[in-house]
């Protein structure tokens, strides 16, 4: 246990400059920026709200992206014809109580928490809260997002809609 | 055969110029007193067979009188789905949720029977039940602790001493919705104590769950866990327009359509005159407001017609499947199956879209210009992990509130309902694609199949008064 605390890969320092950055890029909707960050074999999951620790692949999920569909993701979200983010959301992305959960090699696993706002023209301010859970691996000595996990804390998505855009 | 089976030139439709019914119409309906309760067969719809135009109220779709109206003459009349038998495998399995606005616990009592149970207690009228899910030896109420058990009969009353001779146990129980039927493991209720069997008001709707549940090599169908709950801001009744609404596919789903495209899928419409979609499919009349679309497969089904976006690994597991299919319900069959999808409503509000996957979604109005949608994967049984996995992974490239293009499904809704707070001025939208043709030669992308929904709609908010 100790010898593999001790082998922790990256601070806490350096993970939180990573998830600022992150949340700034998509805030920012720099699209192809935030892919940049992925793995190639990088997966984006939303768990659904009753069942928020299940597999995608026995359990629908709210999204359960590969790299390849993520690609996709993001084509589609810069396209003016994906209706629901155009024009784009304004979001603005809170994430605090960051913490380095594990290390194993080149891998780090990490959790935080998030609050998102999420601002359209006539419609109402809607605030997705939940936590992220990452794992975070360093590729020539670059960490990279190898899975993105946007665990929602609310028993329904109810009036949150849709998660038209990156969550 | 003229497609309405009720063809009527509506007298008032005549009389206001009906190209255009529109603002005369709307203006002179809001001058008048406003009757609920008058015989207005052409109050919501107006129809005319002859020059084949149909105008729909927008008042429909924004008035709050309607919706009252419409809870007790549509919700309170018409069998509404409740669940699906595997959601409650085992004795003492139960789901809560709300139906017709009603709290419900949908349950299986430690015999086996299923129940639809009203979830108030007796004493005072609490919630019994206030988790989503579980299982259960009784039903305890948090606030006095009446018990009841798992089918209902109360057990149970802290401190009986306090009830006189007058008091029966036995009459105590928790309240069962009405009617509760089943076709083939979906489950429906009927607050109408005179109302038809279920199975003569799905009427042609069986055809077509047949068409679903016969993908199991058992005929069980089970509900998958996770379920997706979210509100959209419009009425409910442009969800049922929306579910079976081909006629938008290229425009609100063309992001939809290049991710197919990308991963090799070909979306190029045929060369055929009036198709607008890579294949042809048709809008059906299945009787008491019961209504599909039946289209020819181009988007792949996992029972059992492989595209590309599947992997090459999944070919030969698909034809697998899809010999299954044939052994058991011979060539045209499975053909039937395999190489269609059909979007199914089962009037007035449970969507069963069997295309990339299989949907159950259904939906209620928590006003009038919201709604509360749920939905939920439906596979076989007996998928083997991977193809679980293949299935749930088609569902997302597609369908629910993080896929590829329900989300703008709720975008054109939403835009729908902002642009119906001006139906006093605008106050009609037009549903005549298609009219001029014979019921069977409706494309999905007319709208004669919508038209069902309305005219049964009407029908049954008119026999209200």
């Amino acid at each position: 246990m100790s010898d593999r605390r001790n082998a922790v890969s990256a601070t806490r320092d350096e993970v939180e400059d990573f998830l600022y950055r992150e949340a700034a890029l998509l805030d920012a909707w720099q699209l192809d920026e935030w892919l940049a960050l992925t793995t190639a074999d990088c997966g984006y999951y939303v768990p659904p709200n009753d069942r928020p620790d299940a597999d995608h692949r026995s359990t629908l999920f709210t999204i359960a992206d590969n790299h390849a569909r993520l690609v996709e993701r993001v084509k589609r979200l810069k396209d003016p014809s994906a209706h629901a983010e155009y024009p784009p959301s304004r979001t603005r992305r809170l994430i605090s109580n960051v913490r380095v959960t594990e290390s194993d090699g080149d891998t780090v696993d990490v959790r935080a928490n998030f609050v998102v706002y999420r601002f359209r023209r006539d419609d109402d301010r809607r605030e997705f809260v939940g936590h992220y859970h990452y794992k975070l691996r360093r590729e020539n000595g670059v960490l990279r997002i190898a899975e993105r996990r946007a665990i929602l804390d609310g028993e329904e998505l109810g009036t949150l809609g849709a998660v038209s855009f990156i969550l | 055969m003229p497609e309405a089976c009720k063809a009527t030139v509506r007298p008032r439709a005549a009389a206001i110029g009906h190209e255009k019914p529109p603002l005369a119409a709307s203006a002179a309906l809001l001058y008048l007193p406003y009757k609920l309760n008058a015989a207005m067969s052409d109050r919501y719809i107006v129809e005319d067979r002859v020059r084949n135009t149909f105008s729909l109220s927008r008042e429909t779709l924004v008035s709050p009188a309607v919706l009252e109206k419409e809870c007790r003459a549509i919700f309170d009349t018409c069998w509404i789905y409740v669940g699906h038998a595997s959601e409650l495998a085992r004795p003492g399995d139960f789901r809560t949720r709300q139906v017709a606005d009603r709290p419900v616990i949908f349950c299986r009592d430690k015999a086996g029977a299923i129940h639809a149970l009203l979830n108030s207690c007796r004493h005072r009228g609490a919630t019994v039940c206030r988790e989503r899910e579980g299982n259960a030896r009784q039903f305890m109420c948090m606030y006095h602790g009446w018990t009841y058990e798992t089918d209902g009969a109360l057990k149970n009353v802290p401190g009986p001493d306090a009830y006189g001779a007058g008091f029966d146990k036995r009459k105590f129980g928790l309240v069962p919705v009405p009617r509760l039927e089943h076709y083939r493991d979906f489950y429906f209720a009927c607050f109408d104590n005179a109302a038809a069997p279920l199975t003569d008001y799905l009427a042609g709707a069986k055809e077509y769950i047949d068409l679903v549940v016969d993908q199991s090599p058992s005929g069980r169908m089970e509900i998958i866990a996770g379920v997706q709950e979210y509100d959209i801001k419009a009425n409910w009744k442009l969800l049922v327009e929306n579910s079976v609404d081909d006629y938008h596919l290229p425009t609100v789903h063309s992001t939809w359509l290049n991710y197919m495209k990308n991963a090799g899928v070909n979306v190029r419409p045929p060369k055929e005159e009036g198709l607008l979609l890579p294949s042809k499919g048709w809008g059906k009349d299945l009787g008491n407001g019961h209504l599909t679309t039946d289209n020819v497969n181009f988007r792949g089904r996992p029972v059992a017609r492989w595209i590309s976006i599947y992997g090459e690994e999944a070919k030969a597991d698909i034809e697998a499947i899809r010999r299954e299919l044939v052994a058991r319900l011979g060539e045209e069959r499975a053909t039937r199956i395999a190489d269609t999808n059909r979007n199914l409503i089962v009037f007035p509000n449970l969507a069963l879209n069997d295309g990339s996957s299989v949907t159950v979604r259904t939906f209620f109005p928590t006003a009038p210009d919201r709604m509360r949608v749920t939905a939920w994967c439906l596979g076989p049984a007996e998928e083997t992990a991977t193809q679980r996995a293949r299935r749930l992974d088609a569902f997302l490239t597609f369908y629910g509130p993080g896929g590829f293009a329900t989300p703008d499904d709720v975008a054109a809704l939403e835009a729908v309902q902002q642009g119906l707070a001006a139906w006093r001025e605008v106050g009609w939208s037009d549903m005549s694609r298609g009219m001029a043709k014979s019921a069977g030669e409706q494309l999905n992308t007319d709208e004669g199949h919508m038209r069902v929904f309305w005219r049964r709609w009407s029908e049954l908010m008119d026999r209200a008064g």
